[in-house]
């Protein structure tokens, strides 16, 4: 992937910059050694590196808008970054440019039972939203595989889902107010803890715009009282079409499972040795799992057994207890790192319309073959929204390329069948160049619209979402300003 | 105008000289009085896809969404939000279409535990101001590629784009439906009922709140599931509102079914007099409220969380409010009082400088419904 030249005229005033940044800061909290902005170098797309020109870590929003207003008057561009853990290099910083951390934002500014909504500041991580509900036995329902670790900022950049959000839905539709600093300083909120912001959605339009619009300081997020208990139920199957099948079947007889998982032969192969889940080895596995008291935890599943049973499942194991379900997730839970100890991998994030799962990983198979490179399959049946691992050799010249091609002719196979280039992840720059496939010229002229009104002079995290050659005469806009 | 095909659609805003006023089946007339040539998209009509297996609906704006409706029904699916049938309240007549939905966010009681309209919009294609055909989103149900114009196109009222197809996420319909009712509870121990069903694990999937119009205060809370599972959570809902004094249950499913269709339509407004205002605030803030906006007509939605008032012609409930986080939107009064008093809230001023520059970018020539939001 190519990034943009840096301006040399912000580089040769690192300085006076830096100076500027100290006047409003804690001393602490600029980072400008070269040495110490390494730290920042790159988010989970760790294949690009590009130390920033300094690194910030306001803890107030009022502080944040200080380095916001300098930034535009300085010209200088701004990467916005929660826990740097994007997979789409959505936090990769340029030579010019700031990195602006939220992670000293972490507080929880109020939680409101009666209202079943929590506040917090953006930098707080998505798992500890649930940690300061949970003694009440509330919970925040998106819980992207990184919960641990990612921030509520970078799940608003990114839209963020997770295995559950068949049920509960994405960031957007768990989000009900932010507090927002525009590129300018201008700090202002939109919605509350009411529902539905009045006026445009701009809510909607800020949850997903990957930090180009403005800087979250602050959420209303809902929270959720968590169901009496939950139970997957695992089958195996010899054949993927017929897994396929078996998924439209289960969400057209009216049970909406809160998640149902799928992975293919590489995927078992691969966490088996891995993790030991005891995953019978077959070509599809479904893990499907409901909610509610005991009693309806065993009417649902009954009613999915049964409509698993007419598909000739090679194996049907339901879980009947706390432990069985956890060896069930075992697997699934650790299919990554079992990836991760084989080989290098990149993870993929496209969307396809379910009808056309059989058809989709047959192409991918085949792709596989003539790319020479393994790829398994893991993935949120129920939504569509699939995991291709491909496997590669970081340390063979050429491989990450021929990863990358495959990758993208993957996602162009995801667009051809009515899908998208991206479920979860964002576009950051991995899926940048790979925008033209699924917009029209006109399309991405009007997403990048929506941007002059927000930030004029393109100085937010310009040079991600839209390909280079598309944003570059508003990105000179910066330049010129400057 | 009556475009038959989005070209159509395409050529006509491309030409159009005067300001146009867009309208679906015209059964929604909300907003600020907008003069113009009318513009409706009742002939783009049709299901281009629908795949149940996917749980997902593609549709021409001018769809009727009773069209749209029938044939989810006929594969047990449904659109989960809900959406409200304004003619009722509003006196219109016509044909509801999906792209009015869309156009308006209009969402109804299920809006609490499923999401609004907008939590279930897709994808949408649409000409912008300028006569230029776009798109956004699509027809998968996790896409976060590039930024969420599907969101702000929702509840746009027409002033961004004219929607030409809209895609939409359906859910599977419900085995049946019970509605526990509390009686007798005055509004703030009302809203506190129904803080505590909503905040249960037993999936309340609506919950409303009728003062004491002379009929006696009832509060509502419906459990849709499967049958057993149904009467179960009734049951533990009624030990969890055990201090609320007394309980009943509706299980007669038709019965309860048309409750919520006449709480989703707030028909017991219908023939009333005077202006109808809607004010979305968060549930504990509507108990202190409703004491405040100083009328008797009151329903209450969403948990206590949407307040629907009739107040005396030319009231500015808006100013009873008083700071209070939230929004409230006249919904039906004449032009007259529509024209003095801003049908939308007033946004703050940050955020009415970004509205008015998105206009600007979708709609050069200020031809699309001007006026009718801001």
């Amino acid at each position: 992937m190519e990034m943009p030249a840096p301006n040399t005229a912000v580089l040769s005033k690192k300085a006076k910059i830096v100076e500027r940044l100290q006047s409003v800061l804690p001393k602490d909290a600029v980072i400008y050694d070269e040495a110490e902005t390494r730290a920042y170098e790159c988010d989970g797309l760790s294949a690009y590196r590009c130390p920033p020109l300094a690194a910030v870590l306001p803890s107030s929003t009022e502080e944040v808008s200080a380095v916001l207003k300098i930034c535009h008057e300085e010209g200088v561009p701004v990467v916005p970054r929660g826990s740097g853990t994007s997979l789409a290099g959505g936090a990769l910083p340029t030579a010019d440019s700031i990195i602006l951390g939220v992670a000293r934002l972490n507080d929880v500014i109020e939680t409101d039972y009666e209202n079943r909504v929590i506040k917090v500041q953006t930098g707080r991580t998505n798992l500890s939203v649930t940690g300061a509900v949970e003694e009440e036995d509330f919970f925040y329902a998106p819980d992207p595989s990184s919960q641990l670790a990612c921030a509520i900022a970078g799940n608003i950049a990114m839209n963020s889902g997770g295995a559950h959000c068949l049920k509960y839905g994405v960031t957007t539709n768990n989000l009900l107010g932010v507090t927002l600093v525009m590129m300018d300083g201008t700090i202002t909120e939109l919605g509350g803890a009411h529902l539905d912001a009045g006026g445009l959605d701009l809510l909607g339009l800020i949850c997903g715009s990957e930090g180009q619009l403005g800087v979250v300081t602050e959420a209303t997020l809902r929270i959720l009282r968590k169901p009496e208990g939950a139970r997957p139920v695992l089958m195996g199957f010899d054949d993927n079409e017929v897994a396929g099948a078996c998924v439209a079947d289960i969400i057209k007889a009216g049970v909406l499972p809160v998640a149902i998982e799928f992975m293919d032969r590489p995927c078992i192969e691969a966490t088996e040795a891995f993790a030991g889940a005891g995953y019978p080895m077959c070509e599809a596995l479904l893990i499907v799992e409901v909610e509610g008291s005991d009693a309806e935890i065993d009417e649902q599943l009954g009613l999915i057994m049964q409509i698993a049973r007419k598909h000739n499942p090679v194996e049907l194991r339901e879980s009947k207890s706390a432990e069985e379900s956890a060896k069930i997730w075992l697997g699934r839970k650790s299919a990554f790192g079992a990836m991760g100890q084989i080989n290098d991998y990149m993870c993929l994030d496209g969307t396809i319309p379910v009808s056309s799962l059989p058809f989709v990983l047959k192409r991918i198979s085949e792709m596989s073959k003539d790319y020479g490179l393994d790829v398994a399959n893991v993935f949120h049946a129920g939504d569509g929204n699939m995991h291709p691992l491909i496997l590669f050799d970081a340390n063979k010249p050429g491989d990450l390329e021929t990863c990358e091609a495959l990758g993208a002719d993957i996602l162009r196979l995801c667009v051809e069948v009515g899908g998208c280039l991206t479920g979860e992840h964002g576009v950051g720059i991995e899926k940048r160049d790979l925008m033209v496939d699924q917009f029209a010229p006109d399309d991405l002229e009007n997403q990048m619209a929506v941007k002059d009104v927000f930030d004029p002079t393109w100085l937010l995290n310009p040079s991600k979402v839209f390909p280079l050659a598309s944003s570059e005469s508003r990105r000179a806009l910066a330049i010129a300003a400057e | 105008m009556t475009p038959k095909t989005e070209a159509e659609l395409a050529d006509a805003i491309a030409s159009a000289k005067p300001p146009l006023r867009i309208i679906g089946g015209g059964t929604r007339p909300i907003g600020n009085p907008v003069a113009g040539e009318v513009l409706s998209t009742a002939n783009l009509t049709g299901i281009e896809l629908y795949e149940p297996g996917a749980l997902t609906i593609v549709a021409k704006a001018g769809t009727p969404l009773a069209d749209i409706e029938e044939a989810l029904s006929k594969e047990n699916q449904r659109l989960a939000f809900e959406p409200m049938d304004h003619r009722g309240l509003l006196g219109t007549k016509g044909t509801p279409t999906i792209g009015g939905v869309v156009a308006g966010n209009i969402s109804g009681p299920r809006r609490v535990q499923a999401g609004a309209c907008r939590d279930h919009m897709l994808g949408v294609r649409f000409v912008d101001g300028a006569g230029t055909v776009l798109k956004n989103g699509g027809r998968v149900m996790k896409n976060v590629t590039g930024y969420d114009l599907v969101k702000l196109l929702t509840g746009s009222y027409g002033t961004l784009g004219v929607m030409s197809e809209v895609s939409l996420k359906v859910l599977p319909k419900t085995d049946t439906q019970a509605t526990v009712m509390l009686h007798g509870l005055d509004i703030p121990q009302a809203v506190k009922a129904m803080s505590a069903a909503l905040g249960s694990p037993y999936e309340v999937s609506a919950a409303a709140h009728m003062p004491d119009m002379g009929h006696g205060a009832v509060t509502m809370l419906r459990v849709e599931g499967f049958e057993k599972s149904v009467a179960y959570r009734c049951d533990q809902l009624k030990n969890t509102l055990a201090e609320y004094g007394e309980i009943t249950v509706e299980a007669d499913p038709d019965k309860s079914a048309n409750i919520w269709t006449a709480s989703r339509d707030v028909a017991g407004f219908a023939k009333t007099d005077g202006d109808v205002w809607r004010i979305s605030v968060k549930p504990t803030d509507g108990a202190t409220l409703a004491a405040k906006l100083n009328t008797d007509k009151l329903f209450m939605d969403w948990g206590g969380g949407l307040i629907w008032a009739v107040v005396p012609k030319g009231t500015d409930l808006r100013a009873r409010m008083n700071g209070t986080q939230g929004h409230a939107t006249l919904i039906r009064a004449d032009e007259a009082t529509r024209a003095k008093l801003d049908v939308f809230h007033p946004e703050l001023a940050p955020i009415a400088k970004i509205s008015a520059g998105l206009r600007a970018k979708f709609d050069p020539k200020g031809i699309l419904n001007p006026g009718l939001m801001a």
